[in-house]
């Protein structure tokens, strides 16, 4: 039987605040702009860097690809701080998403415009930050998104049941094993309680064999050629049709580097997977092939994140707990402000990342965590989270005294 | 003098002390030798003695290894160089009095007094006890403060308190102590030439109602600030436009930060890391109140500092400053709803914040480091006169 591969790929970066001191507060509500070049939080400095590591390479293979095989199709999904990032610094790697887009076979999603965990907190302001990043999209690439991804692929069967009632035809996360026992994630699944939303499943054992492993000279099955992942791929039982690649978009040049042939791989496994008459799907035609085999109800959150699968990287410890707390404490009253600065930087300081740096668990993801963050603990990490929310709060104080 | 600290090679009050002491003694004639571990940096103001350094280079302040650092073989290897340049200078020298101060130099004294037969004065600012709040500490370190404390000729203590521990702990006659209080230079807050104060958003947060609570010191257990941590959480519960400012720096930085997100009181609690100069003034004077809150503090400098900068004090009754310093709310350090409850009060009614930060400052102005240099010479006459 032939096979078909969802290759989806996040493209994101959070605005990181600045090495910002209680001393700055109350004078300089710059909370993101790092004008030190050496600078580990320097926001450009890593847009840059990591334009040039992946985004430029990689989006050059991947219009290389388009224009080589007719069959190949992918799926993105580009956050909103990043895109803000770009157009700022980066302009050309928007043009060169708008190109791939304009191909009609890369499909876009939906997610929330800052990349937060609002869902969780505010249904509200969840989705008014998806209601916004539609409207980018829209705007820079003429396309309006059909499947939701969550931050940090969480979902639970309550964002189900909210993607079907708002119109989506599909939505994603993790195949962790816990939610799916015996069964498989290479299939179509239909989540409890909806009625014509279709959830799609990251088979994570092939997905981080790219995204976590190709470069490892300890894995056994170091080094991974096109050909032999193809043929793993064409080995998977023959009733398991679809399957789920869902990577990190920075897999490419930046995780995985050039040297290590990931830029090599990637532009020789879509031939090698095609030539068996396989084929390549977006997200939405996969849901257009394959009927549902089975429902899925998951009522506990799941991610896509650590050993755990669960939300612990960002709300594991209490000081990510109160962080996020104080943030979404705030909601009512920014908002009120119509101040839209005021309430740009509120949600830019929803973002994921925050939280994440602050996270304690240094175990089998602490190497990871740690390579991500710009901040030399995590207690670093909640000082100057707190600095900027101390500023944005008394900002917040002004205003409601003017206006009394 | 054997210190071991002086500004801005310090990590807490002892290089404060010393300084003040030393000029002031020399003011009333006493020429001064001051060994150092390291060579003071370029600019420094130390005009008025000596000083001799162990180590000919110097060292950014935040790599210096401090009198409260605690043991380790690379402050070990530094007490030896150190004990070795004593060793040489006093061979090569003439003095009259021997004056070390704390364990980290009382080796070095001990030596010396050994080589000359000259009179050794041990100054202690802290003990092992307070270091380690009262339970076990060091043994080492316990060692060595017992022995050289022993063959002392005269030994100052910086408060009563900690001549008690002296007598209790360390079994050491009590005619052998007399107990020198420090005392501040009120100079420190007339340094100001800028009128803007470092805080800016505690200010502004002034206006819309909130009070500033600060604490100042090494984040040690000796200081106690998981008790103030606890009392923050109870005062804020009351009387949420409270802002504890923690100046310092130390072992349990990680532990407190997350203590203090534990308790839930992340908004309320803010960590400067350690301070110096004006952003270290600027605390005292822009605090609603001062808050020491020592399971054992042999004297407490900073809240005599407060007070001089006109801050309503909050001090433990665990603390040697509480001797001088009376028009202060005092508490036991674990009595975190008293010191809650005074926070609220102070914080709510300025009349008694008003009172006590001018009433204590009085008793402040009461001392004076030129008093302590006098009676520190006269016990040095005294000691040379007739030899132990």
């Amino acid at each position: 039987m032939k096979k078909a591969v969802c290759l989806y790929m996040h493209v994101h970066q959070p605005f990181r605040v600045r090495p910002y001191s209680v001393f700055e507060a109350g004078k300089d509500s710059n909370y993101w702009y790092d004008f030190s070049y050496d600078s580990r939080a320097n926001n450009q400095r890593i847009i840059n860097k990591v334009a040039e590591k992946s985004y430029r390479p990689t989006n050059a293979v991947l219009q290389q690809l388009l224009e080589t095989y007719p069959e190949f199709h992918f799926s993105l999904s580009i956050t909103g701080t990043l895109i803000d990032q770009l157009q700022m610094w980066a302009p050309d790697v928007i043009e060169s998403f708008q190109k791939l887009v304009a191909t009609g076979r890369v499909e876009i999603l939906a997610e929330t415009y800052y990349h937060s965990l609002a869902f969780f907190y505010s249904k509200q302001e969840f989705e008014r930050q998806v209601k916004q990043h539609g409207i980018k999209i829209r705007e820079l690439f003429g396309v309006t998104p059909q499947v939701l991804r969550n931050t940090e692929l969480s979902y639970n069967n309550d964002l189900a049941y909210w993607a079907d009632q708002s119109g989506y035809k599909g939505i994603i996360t993790e195949g962790w094993d816990d939610v799916l026992g015996w069964r498989s994630p290479n299939f179509m699944y239909r989540p409890a309680y909806t009625q014509k939303i279709r959830l799609l499943l990251k088979n994570y054992k092939l997905s981080d064999d790219i995204a976590f492993r190709f470069s490892d000279r300890n894995w056994a099955e170091w080094p991974l050629t096109a050909d032999k992942y193809a043929h793993w791929l064409n080995a998977l039982p023959d009733d398991e049709q679809l399957i789920n690649l869902f990577m990190d978009y920075e897999t490419f040049g930046e995780h995985q580097w050039e040297d290590h042939g990931i830029f090599d791989f990637l532009r020789h496994f879509p031939g090698e997977f095609l030539k068996d008459g396989n084929s390549f799907l977006t997200l939405s035609q996969a849901i257009d092939k394959f009927e549902p085999v089975d429902t899925m109800d998951i009522p506990h959150t799941i991610t896509w994140a650590d050993t755990e699968r669960d939300l612990t990287a960002w709300l594991g410890n209490a000081m990510q707990q109160q962080a996020i707390q104080c943030i979404y404490k705030l909601e009512h009253d920014v908002l009120a402000t119509g101040d839209q600065s005021l309430i740009e930087d509120w949600r830019r300081l929803q973002t994921s990342d925050h939280f994440y740096y602050m996270c304690t668990k240094w175990f089998n993801d602490g190497d990871v965590h740690a390579y991500f963050s710009p901040y030399s603990s995590p207690y670093d990490a909640y000082i100057y989270f707190f600095n900027a929310l101390r500023d944005l709060k008394l900002r917040l104080l002004d205003q409601q005294r003017g206006r009394k | 003098m054997l210190g071991w600290e002086l500004p801005p090679l310090n990590s807490g009050g002892l290089g404060v002390a010393c300084y003040h002491l030393c000029r002031h003694l020399s003011e009333v004639g006493v020429n001064i030798d001051f060994v150092m571990p390291y060579k003071m940096p370029d600019g420094h103001n130390v005009n008025f003695m000596n000083i001799h350094s162990v180590n000919p280079t110097t060292i950014s302040s935040e790599y210096f290894l401090g009198a409260y650092s605690g043991w380790s073989n690379e402050l070990h290897k530094q007490q030896q160089a150190y004990k070795n340049t004593v060793e040489h200078l006093v061979k090569n020298n003439q003095y009259d009095v021997i004056h070390a101060h704390d364990w980290l130099t009382l080796q070095a004294g001990v030596h010396a007094k050994r080589l000359t037969g000259l009179p050794l004065v041990a100054h202690v600012h802290s003990t092992e006890f307070d270091r380690c709040a009262n339970t076990s500490g060091n043994p080492f370190v316990h060692e060595i403060e017992y022995n050289c404390l022993l063959m002392a000729d005269r030994i100052i203590a910086v408060s009563n308190a900690t001549k008690n521990i002296l007598i209790e702990r360390y079994g050491l006659p009590a005619d052998k102590i007399e107990v020198a209080y420090s005392a501040v230079d009120p100079a420190i807050f007339w340094q100001q030439n800028d009128f803007q104060n470092s805080y800016e958003y505690l200010r502004r947060m002034q206006t819309h109602g909130f009070k500033v609570v600060v604490s100042l010191g090494r984040l040690t257990i000796q200081k106690g600030l998981y008790f103030l941590l606890k009392a923050a959480q109870q005062a804020v519960s009351l009387q949420p436009k409270l802002l504890f400012l923690i100046v310092g720096d130390g072992e349990l930085r990680d532990e407190l930060i997350r203590l203090s997100a534990e308790l839930g009181i992340s908004e309320n609690v803010i960590f400067t890391g350690f301070l110096r100069g004006k952003q270290w003034r600027d605390a005292y004077q822009i605090a609603d109140m001062f808050v020491m809150s020592s399971v054992s503090e042999p004297y407490g400098l900073t809240a005599l500092e407060a007070a001089s900068a006109d801050t309503a004090v909050l001090l433990s009754k665990q603390s040697g400053v509480s001797e001088v310093l009376h028009s202060t709310l005092q508490f036991d350090f674990w009595d975190t709803t008293k010191l809650a409850d005074y926070i609220i009060n102070v914080a709510e009614q300025p009349a008694l914040k008003n009172s006590l930060a001018h009433n204590s400052k009085q008793e402040v102005n009461n001392l004076s480091w030129s008093n302590v240099a006098r009676q520190i010479s006269e016990l040095y006459f005294n000691i040379v006169r007739q030899p132990a």
